[in-house]
């Protein structure tokens, strides 16, 4: 899977997660740049993540992740 | 057979999709959002449509969307015909993720759930205080989801002696239930506890006293007994995580993260099994396992393949998964659940098969009804429920074919469908763990209702063979028993007055609780009617609840057992209340109607025995003068023996 697939499954997941079909992001989308994106949401965000992809971030990955890009990243090396 | 694990391997490598906790539900559709966008927009029926959505499996993001589209709705057209129900939940951990899969799993049962979930500590001391604080005024149940860490964080042989650590658990979480008795008449869930997959020692950790497996055994077996009781309902969610297996449920990484009490991933179902409980409260619990037959009792077509040809029995896997089915199917029926058979076959055929196919574990007389012909299935059910008295909403329909599924789901959306797998060594699992049967309590009654219908079905045959309805009625012998106050009884009690739809008056819901708080009122009439005849035991098949009022006493709560109408019950019933009335001084009898899509069957009950109407606001409501009323005759010998249960 390369970047691109991976940001359009993302965006689906966005998109369910913040219940809002109108979100586009970016490598460079950061938590400031989503309505609603708070501590809680993170967490759902990324246990979606998680069974979207079928994979498990170790303890405190995805709270280390800066920016979508960098999520991005970190869902193809584990992916592949 | 060809070499199996390579192939293995590879599906092992592809990304798991979908966790499938309940795969008795439909999978959500990919356009879910959009649909609940399209109710959204409907200008009214919009909470039932909902209600239709809450029946796929649902993952967090779509039960929070569903969750505000229903509440806009109910906000906007109220909360028919969903039940209001409103539940107090006080729990140890985070419970952010639990109110939307709660009420998403409330939908589903037919429940309007109102969440009120209050932080551990502070409830507590709420609940002990006689304001209730944090909770709501009026719960219909109070849910303590307190886990393992709860009771016992960081205990792991701690002292020496472990059963005084138990003995505290069980101390707190008692004065907890108390408490909450004390201050509301709401029924109280408590949860089994399940300790987490590390070993301290090993196998070994079972007979040590102080390990975490130790506690938590003592602690359910003291729950069992000594916790539990009218009232007081289980959660068992070691039963839950067990079968979840206990390293998914405890999920460090998330605990760590957010402190999840489980898995994140668990929690529809983890709901799901909450809201069966609730709906089993409010007596939702199906009657009626209706069974295909082709490929769902036994493997193959028997109007194409034969007697011989179908498979059904051991020595051959799929064989030995429609046994399963059977086997399921038989010990539901032990507990009271009614057998049918709904099956597109000629009707010959298909019962040679269940007489004489030397592998069938159920047989002729275990089903209550049969509907064997080419006609569709809804029309077949909903004849099936005509023939047993019952709404299709009694009715669960276990079919193999999408097909059939997908039509009855559509034209009977009352029926409950389960999903079933390709793999028919599933289907008796799914069906076992799909808690279609939820119950809360099981009564005499129950164990005996198959035996109940087949003499009913005697009872019928004689009413055919007898020159008229009075000669019929003498013939069956019957003698009712009322039974005022007490202690014994209570949860049948309950479970007619909740499950009673259309012998119903006024169609209120009341608690086991709530019920044994008006059982010892003295200012208050509840009385049980149980009838025999002889063709058996009929068991409880009437309640009553009256209550003073202005010196009158108005008939709150009068439901009946549908099986045991046209016998001149109601009139034996009407005689001795009169004579109750009478000993406590009472003047007028004074009974109400009020009326559901349900019970137009009883909308001139009183005035058939004679009472006058009054109309007021609050349905009709209708009056008996006692110094008029002379007792009427009836078919039956009355006996009075408080004692006797």
């Amino acid at each position: 899977m390369n970047s691109d697939e991976v940001l359009a499954r993302l965006t689906r997941v966005f998109r369910d997660v913040f219940d809002d079909d109108e979100i586009v992001i970016s490598p460079a989308t950061t938590a400031r740049d989503v309505d609603g994106w708070n501590s809680l949401t993170n967490i759902r965000l990324m246990i979606s993540i998680e069974v979207e992809f079928g994979i498990k971030f170790d303890v405190g990955e995805f709270q280390e992740y800066r920016s979508v890009g960098d999520l991005v990243a970190g869902i193809v090396r584990r992916a592949g | 057979m060809g070499i199996w694990w390579p192939a293995s391997f590879g599906v092992l490598a592809e990304p798991i999709m979908t966790v499938r906790r309940m795969p008795w539900l439909p999978l959500a559709p990919d356009d879910f959002r959009r649909r609940c966008d399209v109710i959204d927009r409907m200008s009214a029926k919009r909470v039932g449509a909902l209600r239709e959505l809450a029946n796929y499996e649902l993952n967090d993001s779509q039960l929070l969307r569903l969750v505000r589209s229903l509440n806009k709705a109910r906000a906007e057209e109220g909360d028919s015909p969903l039940q209001p129900f409103t539940l107090g939940l006080v729990s140890n951990t985070t419970t952010d993720f639990l109110a939307p899969a709660l009420q998403g799993a409330g939908l589903r049962h037919g429940l309007a759930l109102q969440t009120a979930i209050a932080p551990f500590g502070v409830t507590l001391q709420a609940a002990v205080s006689a304001d209730f604080g944090v909770l709501p005024a009026k719960p219909d149940a109070i849910l303590l989801a307190l886990d393992f860490r709860a009771y016992f964080a960081d205990y792991s042989l701690r002292d020496n002696d472990a059963d005084i650590a138990v003995d505290g658990a069980i101390g707190q979480l008692r004065s907890l239930v108390t408490a909450f008795q004390t201050a509301s008449r709401a029924a109280v869930l408590v949860q089994s506890i399940v300790a987490p997959p590390e070993r301290l020692f090993g196998s070994f950790d079972r007979r040590q006293p102080g390990t975490p497996p130790w506690l938590a055994a003592l602690f359910n077996k003291r729950l069992l007994d000594e916790i539990l009781g009218p009232g007081v309902s289980l959660i068992d969610v070691e039963a839950l995580a067990t079968q979840i297996g206990l390293a998914n449920w405890y999920d460090r990484s998330q605990y760590m993260t957010a402190r999840l009490p489980f898995a994140a991933e668990c929690v529809p179902l983890y709901a799901e099994h909450v809201v069966r409980v609730l709906g089993a409260i409010r007596g939702q619990g199906r009657k009626v396992l209706t069974l295909d037959l082709d490929n769902t009792l036994w493997g193959g077509v028997i109007g194409d393949d034969g007697i011989e040809g179908i498979r059904l029995g051991q020595g051959d896997p799929i064989g030995e998964a429609f046994l399963d089915v059977q086997r399921a199917a038989l010990s539901l029926k032990r507990r009271g659940v009614l057998l049918a058979v709904c099956s597109k076959n000629d009707e010959a055929v298909a019962l040679k098969a269940i007489r004489e196919h030397p592998e069938m574990i159920l047989r002729e007389a275990d089903f209550s009804a049969f509907q064997i012909n080419w006609a569709d299935k809804t029309t077949n059910l909903e004849i099936l429920a005509d023939r047993l008295s019952l709404g299709l909403d009694s009715f669960v329909f276990l079919d193999d074919s999408p097909f059939e599924r997908d039509q009855v789901r559509k034209s009977a959306p009352k029926v409950l469908v389960p999903d079933l797998p390709s793999d028919p060594a599933a289907y008796a699992r799914v069906l076992m763990t799909a808690g279609f049967f939820e119950a809360v309590t099981f009564s005499a009654e129950d164990r005996m209702r198959v035996d109940q219908y087949a003499a009913n079905r005697r009872r019928e045959t004689l009413a055919a063979q007898s020159r008229d309805i009075s000669e019929f009625l003498q013939s069956l012998h019957m003698e009712a028993t009322f039974t005022t106050g007490g202690k014994l009884g209570w949860s049948r009690f309950a479970q007619l007055i909740n499950k009673s739809n259309q012998f119903n008056l006024t169609t209120r819901r009341y608690t086991e609780a709530e019920i044994m708080v008006m059982a010892a009122d003295p200012s208050t009439l509840t009385m049980q009617v149980r009838l025999t005849d002889q063709f058996g035991d009929n068991g409880m098949i009437a309640a009553l609840i009256c209550r003073p009022e202005n010196g009158d006493w108005v008939i709150d709560t009068w439901v009946m057992s549908c099986r045991v109408l046209g016998r001149g019950v109601e009139q034996a019933v009407l005689n001795r209340l009169v004579e109750e009335a009478r000993a406590a001084g009472i003047r007028r009898l004074v009974g109400i109607y009020r009326p559901t899509e349900r019970n137009g069957l009883v909308s001139e009950h009183y005035a058939k025995l004679g009472f006058a109407s009054v109309s007021t606001g609050d349905g009709d409501r209708w009056t008996l003068d006692l110094a008029d009323y002379g007792a009427r005759e009836v078919p039956i010998v009355i006996k009075c023996d408080p004692d006797a249960f």
